[in-house]
């Protein structure tokens, strides 16, 4: 019965919308009436993150057919459509972005204080946007997103940032479209070259997938996909932009950042590169391999380096998220889903210390770790927390890290032994690393600030005052959520099972399939492609006809990766 | 019983929960009553399990639990695995039994500290954390144990957070500890990729049908685990947290780094001793590395002032016994030296928690002395254990460290033998070394001497008793039965065809000695040992300052223990620090988002050039349009 | 000579190309608006005259259309000269640019 009622209910239009229709409510309303601004985003978060559980409950974990799809016309005269819909890849990362969300629109409640009502459209917008890329099964529908998104947290960054907020905004902003123009080529070509193929328009994914694409093609496709992926998640050397974005961005901004920005690149690899270019992708696994794991590597050693906490947990997350891309390259069960296990993971951990690191900051005005030291004494709730979240980082045994750490490094250790063992060396430089960050700031003797915190100090006794209800209140589900996928990761790891196997099969079918030879794929690829661009595409019925005989009738050529560039 | 063993883990672990949500509304009272009863009543739980274990047929000593489904990815499958058996049994009757003594200890030793609650939180994640550890049934469970009991460590060495050496030890211990958790990750998923499980029993079952004796992957899996038994067990090389461990308060110092969580390196190798005997290679390494440490620690602590550092330099080398005992093939010897050397080595270490509180937090002991009358309870609880771990008969120290030699002689021959000797000898003299000079002699401090409480002195004479007659259920010249190897021989029955068949060989060309001669001569060595430290410091004290004159540099290298930390922080730490560094200023900043922003230099110094053309005056713009108008109608026209 | 197409073509090219050099050349705004306008007639011319020629009055309409723009245009244009005028006290397109980078 509540199946049924379920079915009838739009659940992802409303989980991407409602905070879109939240924050036009909020727009509506007089700038001066703060506290009623920031309980209508709170409340709209928190509805949103409520209609995620009937999302949860209601999803079938036996297959890996896309769940809860809506699809309606939208764009006709270019075959895209309003489709949106999860499956095992996205479900926790649709349910990542609306909790940390909540968590950031409660960790915004005090430390933002001008042009509030701005501060909470963007939050309630920057939602929309992220949901929007986890559930798009367009592609047009996927890049309006993915571009719509970076508009809010250009915005988060450069108004309500730090001293060199206008230079990581811009930074930021550049890095990414940069990568997401390349991106919005690949997908038109794609476009095309299906049409050639099928005579069909369309942007719809599902239909997308399997493609045939001449070999020379699809690594450029690959290529495009890949830098827009790789700087959003950011692979080294694309990471540039992250450590100035988080470390200008209010914590809620960066708790986003971390949390769910740097997970839609890791995602996208797992949603179109690897189903769209599966041979291209398996043929890049060692380089990929390669650069993950000098991005744990690297990004661990300048964490090392590091004074300002918020840019050594910045640096960490390069770190982490080579975890997660060594994982998901791994292309076997254990890899990709403690890769996605790890987002998850890395969401959590990361948000939540970017949301400690923000405490610490309302109370010193300080990053460095150098003005802190001796917190445990004055903040032993906190401490305990900050404790948790901290070894969590770290993978200790029994938290989440551990969990999707282990099973990206058995995963990757089945692959390749050197890379697994490489890569474990980051578990160890990780502990370095954050213990050093955790001593400078909890141990020691307990020092105050000065200047302008010294009216806090006296309200308080000191700057660093223990954490209040609403605080522990941010804090409490996330340390629920670390020990729930520390000791019981099956529950998660279940609802992916059907759906990574779908897509590993994808891979592994595509790259056993006949592959076609260069000279077919030249004659028929390359021209269709370059005729359409040039005339709009409106030649080619009997185009279609002729390439998908010819690729049929194709040859088993062994290898088709042959530089094509020069005919 | 069995059925509820998990009530062994559960009690604990409920202590941490009431301590954390309840222990700061109720008070001490409540925290005390509550961290020693739980461990209490665990201890009660595995001695059940024990009598259980114990009524079976020997054959069938064996009781798994899967309590549920912890990982199941593809072909990966973990179970939260409890397995009972003689060893894990025997471990946790050790762990339990010695954690509650400490307990009890700790509310006196304790008793005036702000952080009291959180001590006795940490105390008892410890003990649930050591006891997973031992009860695991498959290899992740027991990494969860081992790399809690490391966090735990980490939170008690640095328990007093505001000294700086405390929280810098408790980091370096953990890091330290790290890296050879590192070998035993890979360690664990090399084993996964082979078995295709991480199951005790399916692994061990199949190495000994897939593999044959000496097959480079089983050496290679055996030298991996290994590596992390080194840093748990603080062997060479990555021993040197240990001493520095020592910044943390005493009763820990006891129970973690002297009792349980040290010699989770010995349990390790024990429980997969059926894949070590199927290495030769990898059990010569054990052997080597466990006498090196052995020898090479007891040398460091002849010369120690610091009376927790000298007992950590000899913890470290009991264990080096420990893994030789190991190497040999004589895994029931070694975890028999285990278990005595828990007993000694935490009275020991209680003692001198009792003497640094009497005297306030001194540990110097060139500061002591003549403390005999003073602490009664504690000089003779002393005197026992140093007699037990300098190895006299009939002491508990004697029979496992006597048979550790013995058996090394029977399998090493007698070069391996002499210098498990020379470390006996150093053993027995260290030992007494500190014991006359902590208690005998003229007082050399100042101040009043505190009186023990009771809460400290029942866990002394507990231990003292334990240490004295817990040998006898290895000594098989007395009853004809050794029960420690006889309890946990289903555990290493695989064992015995494999190392007999070296015994023999290695035997054959030696000269075959009693067993008993060769126990009189290892007493011999003790007493030695016992009377050369007599005469240094009863006798003739000016002896040992001659000696320090005669041999300044040897002196200076000991005193500063071979220079290990400072080489290792030349060759690695800094090295590591300056690398991260240069990435950060270098690469990072300088070539990689120099490149990014000097990208961004090009576009803006190429559009400042290009907008020169846009000059305001519209006529310029007419033209270039119709220039640009004529430029196509002459493409299309000429074309 | 009967007048044919080609004519009426040459006499809106002649007068096209008139408005154009005016556009260009001339300094003074209120000039440049005429040549705007003479550009634009011309472009009538031609719509009218293939009207003509073809028999179809859409290009009459299109004039009209045109037409319409034109007067928008100019009224437009001098309110900008007027404002411009008055702020700058000048109508020499040349001293009118301060829209330059």
């Amino acid at each position: 019965m509540t199946g049924e009622v379920m079915s009838q209910v739009p659940l992802i239009t409303v989980v991407t919308f409602l905070p879109l229709l939240g924050a036009f409510l909020i727009a509506l309303t007089n700038p001066g009436r703060v506290r009623f601004i920031r309980t209508v985003a709170l409340v709209t978060a928190l509805v949103d993150f409520a209609v995620c559980v009937p999302l949860l409950a209601g999803f079938d974990v036996s297959t890996p057919s896309v769940q809860f799809v809506e699809k309606h016309a939208w764009i006709d005269a270019i075959g895209s459509s309003y489709h949106v819909g999860i499956d095992g890849i996205s479900l926790f990362l649709v349910i990542l972005t609306s909790f940390l969300t909540v968590l950031s629109i409660g960790a915004s409640w005090t430390s933002i204080t001008h042009r509030v009502k701005g501060f909470m459209v963007s939050m309630l917008i920057l939602e929309t946007g992220m949901i929007g890329v986890f559930v798009s099964l367009d592609l047009l529908l996927f890049y309006i997103f993915w571009e719509a998104m970076l508009i809010p947290m250009y915005l988060i960054i450069g108004v309500w940032g730090g001293p060199q907020r206008i230079y990581a905004a811009v930074k930021f902003i550049l890095y990414t479209l940069a990568g997401s123009l390349l991106m919005l080529v690949a997908i038109l070509a794609l476009f095309f070259i299906h049409h050639g193929n099928t005579g069909e328009y369309t942007f719809d994914l599902l239909k997308l997938y399997g493609t045939a694409i001449p070999g020379g093609v699809e690594l450029w496709l690959f290529l495009a996909f890949f830098l827009s992926f790789a700087i959003k998640v950011p692979m080294f050397p694309f990471h540039t932009w992250l450590p100035d974005a988080h470390v200008e961005a209010p914590t809620a901004g960066s708790v986003l950042l971390a949390g769910i920005l740097l997970k839609m690149g890791t995602y996208g690899f797992l949603r179109f590169c690897l189903p769209l270019f599966p041979r291209v992708s398996l043929q890049a696994v060692p380089a990929i391999a390669i650069l993950a794991i000098i991005g744990i590597i690297y990004g661990a050693l300048v964490a090392l380096a590091q004074r300002d906490v918020k840019k050594l947990v910045a640096y960490s997350s390069v770190s982490h998220l080579g975890f997660v891309m060594l994982g998901l390259f791994a292309l076997n069960t254990q890899g990709v889903e403690g890769g996605i296990l790890q987002m998850v993971n890395h969401g959590i951990s990361t948000g939540a210390l970017f949301l400690i690191v923000g405490m610490l900051y309302d109370r010193r005005h300080s990053r460095m770790m150098e003005d802190f030291g001796g917190l445990w004494k004055r903040m032993p709730v906190f401490a305990g927390f900050f404790l948790i979240v901290t070894l969590s980082s770290i993978a200790l045994p029994g938290l989440n890290g551990f969990a999707g750490e282990f099973l990206i490094l058995v995963g990757a250790f089945m692959k390749n032994a050197v890379f697994a063992a490489a890569a474990a060396v980051g578990i160890i430089l990780s502990a370095v690393y954050m213990l050093w960050m955790f001593q400078k700031v909890m141990f020691g003797e307990p020092r105050d600030g000065d200047g302008e915190e010294q009216s806090a100090a006296q309200k308080h006794g000191s700057v660093f005052f223990d954490i209040g209800a609403r605080e522990r209140w941010i804090l409490v589900p996330i340390v629920v959520l670390i020990f729930w996928i520390g000791v019981w990761p099956g529950f998660f790891l279940s609802r992916m099972h059907a759906s990574v196997d779908a897509l590993l099969e994808t891979v592994r079918n595509a790259n056993a399939a006949p592959v076609e030879s260069v000279e077919e794929a030249a004659s028929r690829g390359l021209p269709t492609l370059t005729r359409q661009l040039m005339h709009g595409g409106e030649e080619d019925s009997e185009g279609a006809s002729q390439g998908a005989s010819q690729e049929v009738a194709s040859a088993m050529e062994p290898d088709t990766q042959a530089d094509e560039g020069g005919e | 019983m069995l059925e509820h063993a998990w009530l062994i883990l559960a009690l604990p672990l409920a202590g941490v929960a009431g301590n954390i949500f309840l222990g700061g509304r109720l008070g001490r009272r409540f925290v005390s009553a509550l961290s020693c009863g739980v461990v209490g009543l665990s201890f009660v739980v595995s001695v059940a399990c024990f009598l259980e274990l114990l009524a079976m047929q020997p054959a069938q000593r064996h009781f798994e639990r899967h309590i549920f489904t912890w990982f199941l990815s593809g072909s990966f499958k973990v179970e939260g695995t409890l397995l009972l058996d003689p060893l894990s049994v025997l471990m946790t009757l050790v762990v339990s039994g010695v954690a509650f003594l400490i307990h009890v200890y700790s509310t006196g030793y304790m008793a005036g500290d702000s952080g009291y609650r959180r001590y006795f939180t940490y105390l008892n994640l410890f003990t649930f954390s050591m006891l997973t550890l031992v009860l695991g049934g498959n290899f992740l469970v027991l990494y969860v144990g081992w790399e809690a009991v490391g966090l735990c460590s980490y939170l008690l060495i640095g328990f007093w957070f505001q000294k700086k050496p405390a929280a810098d030890a408790g980091r370096k211990a953990f890091i330290v500890n790290r890296i050879g958790d590192f070998g035993f990750a890979l360690g664990i998923l090399l084993i996964f990729r082979t078995f295709g499980t991480l199951e005790f029993g399916e692994v061990f079952s199949g190495a000994e049908r897939l593999f044959p004796s000496g097959s480079t992957l089983i050496t290679g899996i055996a030298l991996l685990l290994f590596a992390g038994a080194t840093g748990k067990s603080a062997q060479i090389p990555l021993y040197t947290w240990l001493p520095d461990a020592m910044e943390g308060p005493t009763p820990v110092s006891a129970l973690i780094h002297a009792a349980t969580m040290v010699t989770a390196g010995v349990y390790m190798v024990a429980r997969c001793s059926a894949l070590f005997v199927l290495s030769p290679l990898a059990l010569a390494v054990v052997a080597i590395v466990g006498l090196a440490t052995a020898v090479y620690a007891a040398s460091i602590g002849l010369v120690q002032n610091d009376l927790k550092r000298v007992l950590a330099y000899s913890t470290i080398s009991q264990l080096g016994y420990m893994f030789l005992a190991c190497g040999v093939g004589a895994f029931a010897v070694g975890i028999f030296h285990l278990m005595t050397h828990a007993f000694f080595k935490a009275l020991l270490f209680l003692v001198a928690g009792a003497v640094i509180h009497a005297l306030a937090g001194e540990q110097d002991i060139t500061k002591m002395g003549g403390l005999r009358s003073k602490l009664p309870v504690s000089y003779w609880s002393f005197l026992i254990a140093a007699l037990a771990i300098a190895g006299v008969f009939p002491f508990a120290g004697f029979f496992s460290k006597d048979e550790i030699l013995w058996e090394t002689l029977l399998r090493r021959g007698p070069l391996v033998w002499a210098l498990g000797a020379v470390g006996a000898l150093m053993t027995a003299f260290y030992m007494f070394r500190l014991l006359f000079l902590v208690f005998h002699g003229t007082a050399r401090h100042e101040g009043h001497v505190h009186a023990p409480p009771f809460s400290i002195k029942l866990p002394l004479v507990c231990l003292a008793v334990l240490s004295a007659v817990g040998g006898l259920v290895g000594a098989p010249l007395l009853f004809g039965r050794h029960f420690v190897k006889e309890f946990l021989s289903p555990v290493f029955r695989h064992v015995n065809g494999h190392v007999a068949a070296g015994t023999h060989e290695a035997g054959a060309g030696h000269f075959v000695v009693s067993e008993l001669s060769m126990a009189v001569v290892s007493v011999s060595i003790a007493v030695l040992g016992i009377v050369l430290a007599y005469r240094f410091y009863v006798i003739s004290p000016d002896v040992p300052q001659r000696l320090k004159e005669r041999f300044a540099r040897l002196y200076s290298i000991l005193f500063n223990k071979y220079y290990v930390d400072e080489i290792y922080d030349t060759l690695f730490v800094r090295p590591l620090v300056s690398f991260a560094t240069a990435l950060w200023r270098h690469v990072d900043a300088l070539i990689i988002d120099g490149a990014v922003n000097g990208s961004a230099f090009l576009v803006e110094t190429a559009s400042k050039v290009s907008r020169r053309l846009q000059t305001g005056g519209v006529q310029n713009y007419a033209l270039s349009i119709v220039v640009g108008a004529i430029a196509i109608l002459a493409f299309w026209l000429l074309r | 000579m009967p007048v044919g197409v080609s004519h009426y073509l040459a006499v809106s090219a002649v007068i096209f190309a008139v408005g154009v050099a005016g556009v260009l050349l001339r300094r003074n705004i209120l000039v440049v608006l005429m040549s705007i306008e003479l550009m634009l007639n011309a472009a009538n011319l031609a719509f009218v005259t293939f009207s003509r020629a073809s028999g179809a009055v859409g290009g009459q309409i299109v004039v009209l259309f045109v037409m319409t723009v034109a007067a928008a245009e100019v009224a437009v244009g001098l309110a900008i000269v007027l404002i411009a005028f008055r702020a700058r006290e000048t109508t020499d397109v040349d001293e009118m640019n301060v829209m330059k980078w």
